[in-house]
């Protein structure tokens, strides 16, 4: 589990529990899919009270590996700063399934 | 086939039903994340990238048309229509939901499929010759004696938690399709002047961040002693293999670090106080399992079929795809259909729903109900009559199964890579597409001829990058994907580990980095005849060398 850095913005990830899916921690304390609705923390402070959060949601069975990611934003959108991350939340970069076959 | 007795289905369905009750439990609580995922692990379910990731176990890598079928049906009930297999004849769901693995366990059962030991350190899913039981060299078919490990390694007690995994492939034929050199033991069944059959044993290889050429410790084991043999070096590495450091804890490290003298000795010591006793293979047993294994009911026929012959003539499309995807049947008027996985620009390895459906029913209609799965990532139909090898072809095409590119330089294998797995550190898939487009064009990959390309996206070499005869390993280099060539590896029974050539390049050079390698092989080859492999064999780095980093 990543530990907070103390510079830069960051974001909470974690696999939903049930679908695996990868979820990204909201301001208001819910889950969302989407890393452009995640609660970005500017500090070191607000990265642990983050972190904290995620971690009781692991806890009660909710989520599972949570951790911070490090975050770019270009503008007031958010993005995960490497490359892992990025696949992690955008999915893999190659087409699958049906999709690529067609 | 190999068919599951009442012992089989009972232990595959307890299990079944313990996984159910482990996911109840997780799902409300009452069990912890540390807790379950040991758990979850032993039946296949790591937690990947984007979700879990089911591991579904192929024995020796044998399908008949209704497991394959089914395969099909989870993918499109439970996944996203497709599935990827795997360097290790297994099958992977990519996508499926930790709420519904219970009821796909229920649903593998019933066609005598699981994910057990297909995960942990334990032995895991037996493989073999992809050929087994159909190629015209082989000497002894070797799925009964995978069978007979598989069942002796299923559950066994004493094994259940080793050092680290431990991985079987057997084969039976001279040629080595199985890969034996590089697994923790390999197993060549042969026979004797005699015409007994016997094994050679290879022990201690492997790849990953250490890659080893196993060790020939017996040349000819008899046939009874087999399991006494197997479960000797099981008990020698149990005992004795490294458990404070993961990365040394394989059995090649333990026969590197003692010496194959000293674990030959300690092996032959311990089989000494197993043999004559349970573990002796009883003639009767071993027949039981091989009638499993019957050949099927095939025809008399000339060697050369005239149908074939005047369709080739006809149609340069499909003697393309017979020169490549066809190789020698032991039964005049057969051949052995390679089902390539590897389209121009597509995830080696995956399949649709669709085209799994297609496979099955090919397979039911041209190849007496029997599918392989390669640790290539290819399908194989092992039973083909030569007479309807166009018809087969054709419905492989209107399923865009029909590539005939078996062997060449675009029959890539390539791990999923960056793109899915949790432990990469590169993308493998976008790699191995864009090497594919470079070089699609049909004319001059058969002019290149023979040549195996693996890529693995980081050094736990999933995708074989050690024994490719070019192998490219993704690496992470100050957050950017970097690419090293590896030259003149192979898996074969000349087995070798290819040598670093040099500095990595990044992923926008890479390609061109592989058709400098090809291009400069064409230059310096004797003759068209002469392999890749055979070529750097003989002149050695330095030419790709120069070729590769002439400006540097």
């Amino acid at each position: 589990m990543a530990k907070a850095q103390a510079t830069g913005a960051l974001a909470v990830t974690a696999n939903d529990l049930r679908s695996g899916t990868v979820v990204f921690r909201r301001p208001d304390g819910r889950w969302s899919e989407e890393v452009l609705e995640a609660e970005i923390a500017l500090t070191a402070e607000a990265a642990q009270a983050l972190l904290a959060g995620a971690r009781a949601d692991h806890d009660a069975c909710i989520v599972v590996e949570p951790a911070l990611v490090e975050i770019t934003m270009t503008g007031n959108r958010p993005a995960p700063r490497h490359l892992r991350e990025r696949i992690r939340a955008q999915g893999p970069t190659v087409a699958y399934g049906a999709a690529a076959a067609n | 086939m190999y068919r599951y007795d009442e012992f089989d289905l009972g232990f595959v369905r307890e299990r079944v039903a313990e996984f159910r009750d482990q996911v109840a439990r997780r799902l409300s609580g009452e069990m912890t994340e540390d807790q379950f995922k040991p758990l979850r692990l032993m039946n296949g379910v790591y937690l990947q990238l984007h979700a879990y990731m089911l591991r579904v176990a192929i024995p020796y890598g044998v399908l008949s048309g209704r497991q394959m079928r089914k395969l099909a049906h989870i993918a499109r009930k439970y996944d996203r229509d497709y599935g990827h297999f795997t360097t290790r004849q297994n099958l992977q769901f990519n996508w499926i939901k930790l709420a519904d693995m219970p009821a796909i366990l229920e649903e593998l059962a019933e066609v005598e499929m699981h994910a057990i030991q297909t995960s942990g350190n334990c032995i895991r899913n037996v493989t073999a010759d992809h050929f087994a039981g159909a190629a015209a060299d082989e000497t002894v078919d070797p799925r009964p004696y995978a069978e007979i490990l598989r069942q002796w390694s299923s559950l066994h007690p004493e094994f259940s938690f080793l050092p680290r995994k431990f991985k079987l492939a057997v084969t039976g034929a001279a040629a080595d399709r199985a890969a034996i050199q590089v697994h923790d033991i390999g197993l060549e069944a042969k026979r004797d002047a005699k015409g007994d059959i016997g094994f050679a044993v290879w022990v201690g290889g492997g790849q990953g961040r250490t890659p080893m050429i196993a060790r020939k410790l017996r040349d000819f084991l008899p046939e009874a002693d087999l399991l006494a043999y197997c479960e000797a070096i099981l008990r020698v590495y149990n005992l004795e293999g490294r458990r404070d450091n993961k990365y040394k804890a394989r059995i090649k490290i333990l026969v590197h670090e003692k010496g194959t003298d000293e674990i030959a000795d300690a092996i032959e010591n311990e089989f000494a106080s197993l043999k004559g006793k349970a573990l002796d293979l009883p003639a009767a047993e071993i027949a039981r399992i091989a009638a499993y294994f019957a050949p099927p009911a095939l025809a008399d026929l000339p060697a050369r079929s005239a149908k074939l012959e005047a369709a080739k003539a006809a149609d340069v499309a499909l003697a393309r795809f017979v020169d490549r995807n066809v190789s020698a049947h032991k039964r005049p008027g057969y051949g052995i259909v390679t089902v390539s996985l590897k389209p121009v620009g597509l995830p080696p390895g995956d399949a649709t729903s669709a085209q799994m459906d297609a496979v099955a029913a090919l397979a039911e209609r041209f190849s007496a109900d029997e599918i392989r799965v390669s640790h290539e990532q290819n399908l194989v139909l092992p039973h083909v009559r030569l007479d309807d090898l166009p018809e087969l072809f054709a419905g492989l095409a209107a399923a865009g199964l029909a590539t005939p590119n078996a062997g060449l330089v675009t029959d890539i294998i390539a791990c999923p890579g960056l793109d899915y797995c949790s432990l990469a550190n590169a993308r493998s898939i976008p790699v191995a597409q864009r090497i594919s487009e470079r070089f699609a064009d049909l004319g001059r990959q058969h002019d290149i001829g023979d040549l195996k390309i693996k890529i693995s996206g980081c050094i736990n070499a999933c995708g074989h990058h050690h024994v490719g005869h070019i192998g490219i390993l993704g690496v992470d280099r100050k957050g950017e994907e970097f690419y090293q060539i590896t030259l003149g590896g192979s898996g074969d029974e000349t087995c070798s580990i290819g040598e670093i050539v040099g500095p990595g390049f990044p992923a926008d050079r890479i390609v061109d980095a592989v058709e400098q390698v090809v291009d400069a092989y064409l230059g310096l080859r004797r003759d068209p005849g002469e392999t890749f492999l055979a070529a750097y064999r003989r002149v050695g780095l330095k030419p790709f060398q120069e070729a590769l980093y002439a400006d540097a």
